[in-house]
């Protein structure tokens, strides 16, 4: 990289497709529907399960509705954006490939304190888990990595290296800006606000305000029902989809205040029971593929 | 004689539990390698890697060994199944004391041989806490991806490899080969032995020695806050943890914002300590002061200004963070947040968080008027039992559950509440564990009292009582709270009276076991102190007197008592007497009743008579009175006509109606060391 001037947002990410793809990894658009973490794409979860090796990378929007601030915290968002690579299986030199990508977006690891603190990864929703860290680079979290054990509660017979990356977060870092809003986007002027703000305020009065929580409930119901269907009837992605839409719309009914304590814990529940049938039928479709 | 040497090299291993994995290490080895005399081990752990050493016997020596199997005349099968498992014929047997007896002579085995067989069993079993698979298949799993192991006898390679029956086990296998500090050391290098290994690895910038490491850190932070005229909160958790986090400790200095010097210091110190592993200094003022330390990985380039930077922007956005929610928060009041108490499940049996505010505020009442405080003392234990929980709803205590009571007491105050009401919400959940203090200002102290009586009283209810290791509701902890709350304060309450309160008209579950839990975490409290258990479970011996202190109190005036000779004279003669009692109770008992003076034979019998009658309204008064070491002496001064009557009466004579008239002295006399103890629970 030119060591005077830092990269702007798209080209920190274009560097990391660039490095990605070198390393032999699909560079994969975007998921097309709302997610909570770049690990639920299709492109992760379900291809986590299964003997078949994968190597993919991708940007993924991630929505998060009671994250939002109405643009006010420099900090936070209800949307951002994370960068992700699954490698299946678990290089030998997994840390390695990372700590290089970092190399590649102008960290040197010798100027900069880069730390694997301890993570054991959960998502409860969909019934994963795994070990791995936090990494730190001068005391910010900036990467998650995770070798997974489990997905959709199915243990994975291949586990895989799952590296997360917080686009906004290293690129404030490798900036120096104290705001996301200030971040530069693209090198000629555009800023991350110019792009963004007007969607975090007015999202967050959606989520926090407008959101029709009737209509919400109603969707969540519909949305269980057709996945329940879709996985009866083999469609893996297709039923993986209806319970990403599910998830979504209990996080929108979470962050509308609707949900109890006690009611949390059992709409986690009934998701989790989506993306598990959702990845049994993926596993299903795998076996029988692999046998003809 | 030989130098054994293994480390296992693996991707950072979790700071917690490095130091246990290699205690486990050295003690598998040592099971492990028993035949061959282990000894001088040494145990190491780091970020990457944990390591031993030992010295060893060069072999196993030649040995016979003798098996026995199944017994002369046994089935054929028996005989048969013995010798396919030992591979022998049975004519190889010998019958010794009516066995068949397989005697065996064993080749001597290389230390070599040994570990090679050894080591790669113990590492597949190996116990992490939690631990993972990886790679295209193996199920030999490890905390955290194993790269490299070394194994040494003497400086040579003992050669085994992990794979088994089908599984590559990542192709794992023993070599001389060990690495350096990741970025400035990286690749291999060939380990001679311990002391090299030791060596190569500092040169290589990795510090493989704990106390050394921890060394570095203290000496280093104290060096840092002295050049600023400022103190390190000491932390010895946080060195430790630090210390598993890096393998070349480099502490450094940040500068805190001036804009954030306002928020609380627990705050700073909290978000410091929990998300960024940063030590907090203080001003000699006590102050918090405007700088942090933490702790790199290597020394940097460019002397850390960098990863300075780096991490104070990194505190800022924390800091900004906390800000958003002290701000945010001091816009509700306490007292509003209540109501919202509601909507937290405190426990699907006992009801929301609401319901215990409640609870709590009428119960901190209670013992406040119990303890003897005025009436606006009551109304503020009240008040402040009703805010106690309030702050679980505030953004800040969801950030940093251990800030709980902390914020509650600062919001109190801005929200203009009684001094005495905020320092209680802040207080009420002193103790928080064994080296803690206890709450001394006295509505604190009932808001203390009545939270944990309300968890303990409300759990017993629901039979959820803590069993063997598994107390997932703390009430051990919360029973120990009560205890040093009420001895530390000399607080006279009536325990019994207060869990009935507590109880709020439930009854049954395991509530009637309440007693018998706090008696037994007192007993625990006491041995810890060195107190004699054994005095405390005489006492206790009638039921758990309510009056803690004053339960206390009897029991130290015992076991002054004990230790007089006269005292333990009467002890020896107490025992004595109920030995008799219990033997010949058996056989026509029980003997109890007034003696009949008429039928004393001996002055002796008459002397004891008379003393006990004149011993036993002293005792009586002395206890009501709380005269503890009074009703002691008393009873002590019994020793002289005690050892004049064993010695010169004969308890069990012939004539029948004697007998039984002495027995119901000794009986009496039973009955008079019953108003001090149960004598028979003391030892010695």
């Amino acid at each position: 990289m030119s060591a005077t001037r830092p990269l702007c947002f798209q080209d920190l990410i274009l560097r990391l497709h660039q490095f990605w793809s070198e390393k032999g990894c699909a560079i994969l658009q975007p998921y097309d529907t709302e997610l909570g973490a770049g690990t639920l794409s299709p492109h992760t979860t379900l291809r986590a399960l299964g003997p078949k090796p994968w190597a993919a990378a991708y940007v993924q929007p991630c929505r998060r509705p009671s994250d939002g601030r109405y643009g006010e915290n420099p900090n936070r968002l209800q949307h951002y954006y994370q960068y992700q690579v699954l490698l299946k299986p678990t290089p030998e030199d997994s840390q390695q490939l990372l700590l290089d990508s970092y190399r590649a977006i102008g960290i040197d690891p010798e100027l900069h304190d880069i730390r694997f603190v301890e993570d054991d990864w959960e998502n409860p929703t969909i019934g994963a888990w795994g070990l791995g860290w936090e990494v730190w680079c001068d005391g910010m979290e900036v990467s998650q990595f995770t070798y997974f054990q489990q997905v959709g509660g199915i243990p994975t017979v291949m586990p895989s290296t799952e590296l997360t990356y917080g686009l906004e977060r290293l690129a404030m870092y490798v900036q120096g800006v104290e705001n996301v809003y200030d971040l530069d986007f693209n090198g000629k002027g555009l800023t991350y606000g110019d792009v963004f703000l007007r969607a975090e305020q007015d999202y967050s009065r959606h989520n926090f305000e407008l959101a029709d929580t009737q209509m919400l409930l109603t969707h969540f119901n519909d949305a269980e029902r057709e996945s329940m269907r879709l996985a009866e009837a083999g469609v893996a992605q297709p039923a993986y989809d209806q319970c990403l839409k599910a998830s979504h719309l209990f996080n929108l009914l979470d962050a509308r205040g609707v949900i109890s304590v006690s009611e949390r814990a059992s709409y986690i529940g009934r998701v989790r029971e989506l993306a598990k049938d959702a990845c049994e039928a993926w596993l299903a479709g795998e076996e029988e593929t692999s046998h003809g | 004689m030989a130098e054994f040497f293994i480390e296992l090299f693996s991707e950072e291993i979790p700071s917690g539990m490095q130091a246990g994995a290699a205690v486990e290490l050295g003690n598998m080895l040592a099971k492990a390698l028993s035949g061959l005399n282990p000894r001088d081990l040494r145990t190491f752990f780091g970020a990457r890697r944990i390591a031993a050493s030992l010295t060893v016997d060069a072999e196993i020596p030649a040995r016979n060994v003798s098996e026995r199997g199944p017994r002369e005349g046994a089935p054929e099968k028996a005989l048969a199944g013995f010798t396919r498992k030992h591979g022998v014929t049975p004519d190889e047997l010998t019958l010794e004391n009516g066995f068949w007896v397989l005697n065996k002579s064993l080749d001597p085995v290389s230390a070599e041989s040994r570990v090679a067989e050894a080591v790669p069993e113990l590492l597949w079993k190996f116990p992490w806490p939690k631990s993972m698979r990886w790679g295209a298949g193996s199920n030999f799993t490890w905390v955290r991806p194993l790269r490299r192991i070394a194994c040494l006898l003497d400086g040579h390679v003992v050669p085994f490899a992990l794979a088994r029956e089908g599984d590559d086990a990542h192709g794992l296998k023993a070599s001389n080969l060990s690495e350096g500090h990741r970025f400035l050391a990286p690749g291999p290098f060939e380990i001679l032995s311990g002391q090299q290994w030791q060596e190569e690895l500092e040169t290589r910038s990795v510090i493989v020695d704990m106390d050394s490491r921890r060394d570095m850190v203290r000496t280093g932070v104290t060096r840092l806050a002295d050049q600023h005229g400022i103190m390190v909160v000491q932390d010895d958790g946080l060195v430790d943890e630090v210390c598993g986090l890096v393998e070349y400790p480099v502490p450094l200095l940040g500068k805190i914002d001036a804009a954030f010097m306002d928020l609380p210091a627990e705050v700073m110190q909290v978000s410091m300590r929990i998300n960024q592993r940063y030590f907090a200094l203080r001003n000699p003022d006590g102050k918090a002061a405007p700088y942090f330390a933490f702790v790199g990985n290597l020394p940097f380039k460019d002397g850390g200004k960098l990863t300075t930077a780096g991490n104070e922007r990194v505190l800022r956005a924390r800091f900004a963070d906390a800000r958003h929610f002290w701000d945010l928060d001091r816009k509700t009041k306490l007292a509003d947040r209540v109501p919202a108490l509601a909507a937290v499940t405190f426990h699907a049996e006992l009801g929301t968080q609401a319901e215990r505010a409640e609870r709590i505020s009428k119960l901190a009442g209670t013992v406040a008027q119990a303890m003897g405080l005025d009436g606006a003392q009551i109304a503020q234990a009240e008040r402040a039992g009703l805010l106690a929980k309030a702050d679980l709803t505030t953004g800040m205590v969801g950030e940093f559950p251990e800030l709980q009571g902390v914020m509650g007491g600062y919001y109190a105050v801005h929200d203009g509440e009684d001094e005495a009401v905020s320092r209680a919400v802040a207080e009420h959940y002193l103790p928080r564990g064994q080296s803690d203090d206890t709450a001394k200002a006295p509505v604190s102290v009932a808001v203390a009292l009545a939270d944990r009586l309300d968890l303990l009283a409300g759990f017993f209810a629901i039979g959820e009582l803590p069993s063997g290791s598994g107390d997932p509701y703390a009430l051990r902890r919360a029973a120990l709270g009560i205890i040093r709350t009420i001895r530390d304060n000399g607080l006279r309450l009536d325990l019994s009276e207060l869990f009935a309160q507590a109880a709020n008209g439930r009854t049954g579950g395991e509530l009637a076991k309440l007693p018998d839990f706090i008696a037994e975490r007192l007993r625990v409290q006491l041995r810890s102190e060195g107190e004699r258990h054994d005095v405390l479970a005489a006492t206790l011996a009638g039921g758990l007197d309510g009056d803690l202190v004053r339960l206390l109190a009897r029991t130290s005036a015992l076991s002054e008592m004990i230790q007089t000779e006269d005292g333990r004279n009467l002890l020896a003669a107490a025992k004595r007497a109920a030995n008799i009692l219990r033997i010949e109770d058996k056989k026509d008992g029980p003997h109890t009743g007034a003696p009949d003076p008429a039928l004393y034979t001996q002055d002796e019998e008459r002397a004891l008579a008379t003393g006990l009658d004149q011993a036993v309204p002293a005792i009586e008064t002395a206890l009501k009175e709380e005269r503890f070491t009074d009703a002691m002496q008393a009873i002590a001064a019994l020793r002289p006509t005690l050892d004049r009557f064993f010695e010169a009466v004969t308890v069990n004579t012939p004539e029948p109606e004697v007998r039984a008239n002495r027995l119901k002295l000794l009986s009496r006399f039973r009955e008079t060391t019953a108003l001090i103890a149960d004598f028979g629970q003391i030892e010695g």
